[in-house]
């Protein structure tokens, strides 16, 4: 920066905040909608600040237009995904890096394809099985197809963080008379904390955004997820826009939260997935 | 410990979870939509095998409408590879050289990336309705009323609508892959060429966009494979309408499957963007090879 122009340095300062207003605007606009209704919406008021703050729109979203329920859904789908992510991921990722076998690097190359696979190839004899099982509407139909697709996603940033542990402290382990599981459970896992996080994180965003398989695979109202449920919220309420952004703040809030205070470790997790993939 | 780590079956028990569940959900079914792309089949009674037939009647039937929806995917790869690409290097290179507000601007522009695409949908949705939405208003209070119009409903307009928050959303992404490129080169290597009397474009002309080569790579084969797959934003928006407009092959496929009971002919889709997805990650891989 140092050798650039004083107006070359206020150009560049206005291309950048001309783009972040551009960026923030529709959050800031969904918010301040949420609360306004139809009137101030529509034509008195379009982008202030709401005159009167009608929180009636967030009951009529949540009780009418079932965000709560959705909103119970997603975090029921997502916990349950993170959880078989993460057990799964930890287990597959011990054997690849800790354990001695002859093909381990090629089964991890062969792990890292899913980074590349679309969901596209899944879909049809996914739901043809789903569907077999009886399976389909129900969260299971959304749980294991999500943990496996970030399955590879996981088993990468484990791996990264498996090898940093000292071999030393399996052998002393060992020594003292541990188990294979014994080793996993007491002394791997636990260090493995800043893995986790990662891995809950990115699986949880994932999860919770996604809507080809969320809309494919359930069908019944008290099954659906964020993004169906708006979906099937805003048919509902097709000229009161009101609890429709009420619905949108809803979905999108916990994002923003653990962005706000989590923002470099969530930008490293997309980091980390793309330039390995 | 050498020999408790090299039990055969205790490493079978540790990855068995995860074959499966990877070998299930991801490998098996490339194979299962590849030998349904062959049959004419409901989805529910007896298959009958036709052979290549689907492949067939989807490049040469107009009804399907196949070929319009690559074009549109491949018109949206081009735009993503020339003008959301070059912006986010443009954001890259000037947040990467530290300046003030740096960490504020590259969260503020990723945003997007996380927000549920649903949700940025429903909110363009609201931004290009005809009657009440915010770009219309907003032409008609600067007097350009003739401009104002149904943005998602008229042929001439819905395509170029609808990429326009598809381009937008991502940027952010993007930025963040090449941000990361360009804080990865060394300060040395930048600090040398400034005592060389080197300005800031011969920098990044010289030593970054050379040393950030691999991840550009990266970022093209994302935005064209990511443009071939896009769905969410479409669907939400118009759904490959009006009249089929806006329609891109993932929308074809869910309505081949779904709508028309298709499944043989949803699964050849499947294949074929499979197909065209890693064979433009091998051509781009082969570009950026040649031109070493």
């Amino acid at each position: 920066m140092k050798n650039t122009g004083k107006g070359a340095r206020i150009a560049i300062y206005i291309g950048l905040i001309f783009w972040a207003l551009i960026n923030l605007f529709p959050v800031y606009w969904m918010f301040t909608f949420s609360l306004k209704n139809n009137a101030e919406i529509f034509g008195e008021n379009v982008i202030g600040l709401p005159q009167h703050w009608l929180w009636s729109n967030y009951t009529s979203a949540l009780k009418t237009g079932h965000m709560a329920k959705y909103f119970l859904n997603s975090a029921i789908v997502a916990t349950a995904t993170i959880l078989i992510t993460l057990g799964v991921a930890l287990m597959a990722t011990f054997a690849l890096t800790r354990m001695i076998w002859k093909q381990r690097k090629n089964l991890n190359k062969f792990f890292m394809l899913g980074l590349t696979i679309p969901i596209h190839a899944s879909i049809v004899p996914v739901y043809v099985t789903l569907s077999r099982l009886h399976l389909l509407n129900t969260y299971w139909a959304l749980i294991i197809p999500y943990s496996a697709f970030s399955l590879s996603m996981a088993i990468l940033v484990c791996t990264g963080f498996m090898n940093e542990i000292p071999r030393e402290l399996d052998e002393s382990a060992c020594i003292d008379g541990c188990s294979t599981w014994g080793i996993f459970l007491r002394i791997i896992v636990p260090l493995m904390k800043p893995a986790v996080a990662t891995v809950g994180i990115y699986t949880f965003l994932q999860c919770w955004n996604e809507l080809m398989f969320a809309n494919i695979f359930i069908s019944k109202t008290a099954l659906k997820t964020l993004p169906v449920g708006v979906q099937a919220l805003s048919g509902q309420y097709t000229t009161e826009w009101g609890p429709i952004g009420a619905a949108l703040v809803l979905a999108t809030f916990p994002t923003l939260l653990l962005y706000v205070f989590l923002s470099k470790k969530i930008q490293d997790s997309f980091v980390a997935g793309a330039v390995k993939g | 410990m050498h020999k408790q780590y090299s039990n055969k079956w205790q490493i079978l028990v540790f990855l068995l979870p995860a074959l499966i569940l990877f070998c299930g959900i991801l490998i098996a079914p490339i194979g299962a939509s590849l030998y349904y792309s062959f049959f004419d089949w409901n989805g529910i009674g007896a298959k009958t095998f036709i052979g290549l037939s689907n492949y067939k009647e989807l490049f040469h039937s107009n009804a399907i409408g196949f070929m319009k929806a690559l074009r549109n995917s491949l018109l949206l790869a081009a735009l993503s590879v020339f003008l959301q690409l070059p912006l986010a290097l443009a954001f890259a290179l000037t947040l990467g050289k530290r300046i003030k507000g740096e960490r504020f601007f590259l969260s503020v522009f990723f945003m997007p990336v996380l927000i549920s695409t649903v949700v940025i949908g429903q909110l363009w949705l609201k931004i290009y309705n005809p009657d009440y939405g915010i770009l219309n208003v907003f032409l008609r209070s600067i007097g350009l009323d003739n401009l104002a119009q149904i943005w998602l409903g008229n042929k001439k307009t819905a395509l170029g609508a609808v990429f326009v928050p598809t381009l937008w959303q991502y940027v952010g992404y993007h930025m963040l892959l090449l941000y990361a490129g360009v804080k990865s080169v060394p300060y040395e290597l930048r600090e040398a060429a400034m005592l060389d009397g080197a300005s800031d474009a011969q920098i990044n002309r010289y030593i970054v966009l050379p040393y950030i080569k691999p991840i550009i790579r990266i970022s093209v084969i994302f935005a064209v494979t990511g443009s071939l797959k896009s769905f969410d934003l479409i669907y939400v928006l118009t759904n490959g309408g009006p009249l089929h407009s806006t329609e891109v092959p993932s929308t074809l496929m869910i309505s081949m499957l779904f709508l028309r009971n298709r499944f043989g002919m949803g699964s050849t889709i499947a294949v074929l963007l499979i197909l065209l997805c890693f064979g433009f990650a091998l051509l781009i891989n082969a570009i950026f090879k040649e031109e070493n």
